[in-house]
């Protein structure tokens, strides 16, 4: 919390959260559809820390997994399609206290926002950031997002996409000043509620791009990498994630990874035959643009009086 | 009745607008002092009584030639006042300063030889001495314009006066320009007329290119043809003197010139030279000090030309802060408690966050630099939600990225500052050019209806108060609020009465008291639309906020009634705001022949021109709006007083004499088609894009003919 002005913690002893505290409406989302498992994680998460739901915001886009803050009894903001990180990074800007949670799609952050994920994992304010990458569009009934392999058909491409698919970890790995990056798949309840846990506690922006399955449109994308666990690799690290055994027997594949080495980070992510899970980056060292936007919060009234008199002083005659 | 001839003795005689003037030559070589002609109006319409009114003003006026005459040696008696290209003909000063109400320098010069410095620390320095001033800029598109180039001129308009001056003028008294090619530019845009002095580099007479010797003699006769008042001075010359490169420095050397001329306050400009140069340490500080000195010493040694300007201004202001529009923006944002300004570089809007980056601390507030113009409104739209007040300046091309994010702000009513500092449209256009060109776009720009406040600030003063007004109203009527400005404000300095802030003016501190959970989030009054509403942090207030068609709850709703509902409820906010305003006071009689309606940056032109017309018996009078969404109230009954009402704006409209044009097809100006669809009533609208600031003399050309149309067609109806 260094350099933070929040009083978040104040109240909570004397109020217990319970699930249903951070529960909004009934999820509209299709059955089997990936964001129902998410969601319940994030959930968790909240329940587990006990933010307090006053103090919390869901900021999204426009598509299904836009659709989350709806799904959470805390506040939230649905803005615009590709928009929600300028969004959360504003309300983080002067608003430091609030705990803030971006829910984007593949097409919303990867697409139209490309822009805004660059600069706002540059930016490294405190947000948990969740992709849900389900590699289409999924609510304006799938067409190609640029993380759609080349072999699965979409209604802008039914032969195919014309390129091999953008790959989100790279990128973000490749930006200075990240913080925390990390890829989940949204089948794995345990995998998901501890790396979605790291991040939200984690202080800086959380990139956790998560492989979420669309059975309704692309429902090939989910089911090959539930029937070919080789193409998933575990990484824990006593700096990451560590998991009970039972759960690192699902994955065949595992690694010892430290987050904190960025040049493995990166080579793991090159890597587009087997993909990584878990944490594989964190620096919680970074600094964070809020601390420097949030300079003067504490200014008293006559403070900014004699300021503004001041200002006005340069120009006197 | 204009055009009846008078026959018989109508000599120093001539009509203007039915008066009789008196006129008298002035020789040569004194039009520098006191012009091509001296005349006064005989306040008579009557020739006989003309006739023997005349000789009273002919004699004062021989009186005055003869006393000019006998101040100035014989010597100088048909050469040019000051020609000085030859130092050892230059004559000791002359005691002969001219008091004036006014007077209009202009500097030109290539780019990045410090014109524009040159002339703000004159406009400033002119200022803090309690004189009226207005500056406007003059600047190339290109950041780096080929040298001696006309398209190339860079450089600044300063015009001071004894009283309040609220436009750029007409044509300039005094340029001091750089070099010739520089002020052809300024030759085509009708800057200048017969007799006004130009002071000008001499040294591309010297120049080692044949070329260059030849343009500038060239120039030199075309420009003493056009009845210029050209004196040649070794700027360069004198430079070299104490600096090795003086394309820095040179402008320096002009302030100090023009300080002597004009009887500037030298302490005062020298305080504002060591602001300018106050990173780059004392030595700079020093030389360029001695530069002006050096510049000082010249114009007293070599020049005649010395002009008294009495302050009369510090007498109205109570206490003045010399300011442009943009900076007077950027403190109006720390007045009203705005905490953020989010933004991308853009001309002309930049400077105002410019001057936030400095000064925004003393407030607490921080300037945001986004990766684009979305992402700029997208985060003060954040800071808002969450209960910050913010602010996003941009212009046109940035207004046009912003507009989705408007459209969500009015369909979320998300309270929020926007500033548009208007510049040449469309597309990239004219970046550092004013014109009136948002005002439809910042209407209806929106997919859907977007129904959102616009005003307009008209004065420097206004745009430091407008933001104070936009910010109450953004939280008052939970909605963006669009203030429009242009270049010309932006850029324009003037001395203004010194705000007297308030601790009112400032945003209420963050609320975080609890909601009572009983209240929707969008408890829409049925009367006036208006609701408050939660911030987060507000225990019993969450809700999801959603740029989707909503209920009272927030909640996404996409049936009809609510639909239609929040359609309605966000339109009556605007009728709420109009109900409680007055109709605008119109500047001159409430009735007569010719109204002329008006907005933005054009008010100080368009009065100046009906004051003008006023004065010579003509029955027109002017309406400014400040209030474009919702307009104010009464209107039409105003527009009936007249017989004929017109807007002046700076953007597109159809000449009505163009080809193929006529009354059904001419595409008309912004304001005047908003105005008609609002009363009904046939307005007739006079617009351009010049690029640069309307100039009274133009719009009383146009309220001349507009009469005469008037009083052509209510004869034929006779
Ligand atoms: C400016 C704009 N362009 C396009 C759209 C239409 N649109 C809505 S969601 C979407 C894509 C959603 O895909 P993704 O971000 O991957 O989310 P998913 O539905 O797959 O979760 C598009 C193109 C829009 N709402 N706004
Ligand atoms: S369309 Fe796909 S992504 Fe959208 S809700 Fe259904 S399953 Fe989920
Ligand atoms: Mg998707």
């Amino acid at each position: 919390m260094f350099g933070l002005k929040g009083d978040w913690s104040l109240e909570v002893k004397d109020r217990y959260f319970t699930l249903q505290d951070y529960c909004g409406a009934e999820p509209r989302w299709c059955t089997g559809c990936g964001d129902h498992g998410i969601l319940a994680a994030v959930h968790r998460v909240c329940r587990d820390s006990q933010i307090r739901p006053e103090k919390t915001v869901a900021v999204s886009g426009i598509g299904c997994s836009s659709r989350l803050p709806h799904y959470m009894n805390t506040y939230g903001f649905h803005g615009l399609h590709g928009r929600a990180l300028p969004v959360a990074c504003g309300i983080k800007s002067r608003r430091p206290d609030l705990d803030v949670w971006v829910a984007t799609g593949d097409g919303d952050c990867f697409s139209i926002g490309a822009a805004h994920w660059i600069h706002a994992m540059r930016y490294n304010m405190d947000l948990t950031l969740l992709v849900f990458d389900n590699g289409i569009y999924g609510l304006t009934k799938k067409q190609t997002s640029p993380t759609t392999p080349m072999d699965v058909p979409t209604n802008t491409h039914p032969s195919g996409a014309l390129l091999p698919p953008l790959n989100p970890l790279t990128v973000t790995l490749g930006v200075t000043n990240i913080s925390f990056v990390a890829q989940i798949v949204d089948w794995n309840a345990v995998l998901r509620h501890e790396v979605i846990k790291k991040a939200h506690e984690h202080k800086g922006t959380s990139f956790v791009r998560i492989i979420q399955r669309c059975p309704v449109y692309v429902e090939a994308i989910g089911k090959r990498l539930q029937n070919e666990p080789a193409r998933l690799k575990l990484l824990t690290h006593e700096k990451g994630i560590q998991l009970d055994d039972g759960v690192k027997n699902m994955f065949p594949n595992r690694a010892e990874h430290d987050p904190s080495d960025l040049a493995a980070a990166r080579a793991l992510a090159q890597d587009e035959e087997v993909l990584p899970l878990g944490i594989l980056y964190h620096n919680p060292d970074a600094p964070r643009y809020e601390t420097m936007s949030s300079v003067g919060l504490e200014m008293s009234v006559d403070e900014k009086l004699a300021g503004m008199n001041e200002a006005l002083d340069h120009f006197a005659i | 009745m204009s055009n009846q001839r008078i026959s018989g003795d109508t000599k120093y005689l001539f009509k203007r607008d039915r008066t009789w003037w008196v006129k008298l030559s002035v020789p040569r070589p004194l039009r520098g002092v006191l012009g091509y002609d001296l005349r006064r109006s005989l306040h008579t319409q009557d020739i006989e009584a003309a006739r023997r009114a005349r000789w009273e003003a002919i004699e004062e006026f021989r009186a005055k030639i003869e006393k000019l005459r006998a101040e100035q040696s014989g010597e100088v008696a048909e050469a040019p006042a000051a020609t000085v290209s030859d130092p050892d003909r230059t004559r000791p000063a002359k005691d002969g300063i001219r008091r004036v109400d006014q007077h209009i320098v202009e500097i030109v010069s290539d780019s990045g030889e410090g014109a524009q410095k040159c002339g703000q620390i004159l406009g400033l320095v002119s200022g803090k001495m309690g004189n009226g001033v207005w500056t406007v800029e003059i600047i190339p598109a290109e950041i780096q314009p080929p040298a001696r180039e006309r398209q190339g001129a860079s450089g600044i308009r300063v015009r001071m006066g004894s009283k309040k001056i609220t436009n750029m003028g007409n044509e300039a008294d005094m340029v001091v320009a750089f070099n010739e090619q520089v002020l052809y530019s300024r030759i085509d845009n009708g800057a200048y007329r017969k007799g006004t002095i130009v002071l000008l580099e001499s040294m591309w007479a010297e120049d080692p290119d044949e070329r260059i010797r030849k343009q500038y003699q060239e120039a030199l006769a075309d420009f003493h043809a056009q009845g210029l008042i050209v004196h040649e001075l070794p700027i360069q010359k004198e430079c070299l003197k104490l600096v090795n490169d003086p394309r820095r420095g040179k402008n320096m050397f002009v302030l100090g010139m023009l300080c002597r001329i004009y009887h500037r306050d030298t302490d005062k400009a020298k305080i504002e030279i060591a602001k300018t140069f106050k990173k780059k340490g004392d030595k700079v500080i020093k030389i360029n000090h001695d530069l002006f000195d050096a510049g000082y010493a010249f114009a007293r040694d070599n020049l005649d030309y010395e002009f008294e300007i009495p302050a009369a201004e510090k007498d109205r202001l109570k206490s003045a802060v010399v300011i442009n529009g943009n900076t007077a923006a950027g403190l109006g944002v720390m007045a009203a408690g705005i905490e953020l300004v989010s933004m991308y570089p853009i001309t002309p809007a930049t400077s105002a966050s410019h001057y936030l980056a400095e000064d925004f601390h003393l407030t607490g507030g921080f300037v945001h630099q986004a990766e684009d113009e979305i992402a700029a409104i997208g985060f003060a739209i954040g800071a808002s939600y969450a209960g910050k007040t913010a602010c996003t300046i941009t212009s046109g091309p940035g207004m046009a990225l912003k507009t989705e994010m408007i459209g969500l702000a009015v369909m979320a009513e998300i309270p929020l500052v926007i500033i548009d500092v208007q510049r040449g449209s469309p597309s990239t256009g004219l970046p550092t050019k004013v014109e009136q060109g948002d005002l439809l776009a910042s209407l209806y720009g929106a997919p859907g209806d977007s129904p959102k406040i616009v005003i307009a600030a008209a004065t420097i003063s206004e745009c430091f108060h407008f933001v104070v007004m936009a910010r109450k109203l953004a939280e008052s009527f939970r909605t963006p609020v669009i203030l429009l400005t242009d270049a010309n404000l932006a850029t324009g300095v003037q001395p203004i009465e010194r705000p007297d802030v308030s601790e009112e003016w400032f945003a209420a501190p963050l609320d975080q008291s609890a909601w009572d959970e009983n209240v929707a989030p969008y408890d829409w009054d049925e009367a006036t639309g208006l609701s408050d509403r939660p911030i987060p942090g507000m225990r019993g207030g969450e809700y999801i906020l959603t740029g989707l068609a909503h209920n009272r709850h927030s909640k996404i709703a996409y049936d009809s009634a609510s639909n239609q509902e929040g359609m309605n409820m966000r339109s009556r906010k605007l009728t709420t705001l109009a109900a409680t305003m007055k109709p605008p006071e119109v500047h001159g009689d409430p009735t007569g022949d010719l109204l002329i309606v008006g907005w933005g940056s054009t008010l100080g032109a368009i009065e100046e021109a009906v004051d003008l017309a006023r004065l010579q018996g003509k029955k027109v009078s002017t309406l400014h709006l400040r209030f474009l969404s919702p307009l104010e109230p009464g209107l039409k009954k105003i527009f009936s007083g007249f017989k004929k009402v017109m807007t002046i704006e700076i953007n597109y409209s159809d000449d009505p004499d163009a080809p193929m044009i006529n009354k059904e097809n001419r595409r008309i100006s912004q304001l005047a088609l908003m105005l008609r669809a609002h009363t009904l009533i046939d307005i007739d609208c006079w617009s351009k894009v010049p690029g640069h600031p309307l100039q009274p003399g133009a719009i009383g050309r146009v309220i001349d003919a507009r009469l005469a149309e008037i009083e052509g067609a209510s004869s034929c109806s006779a």
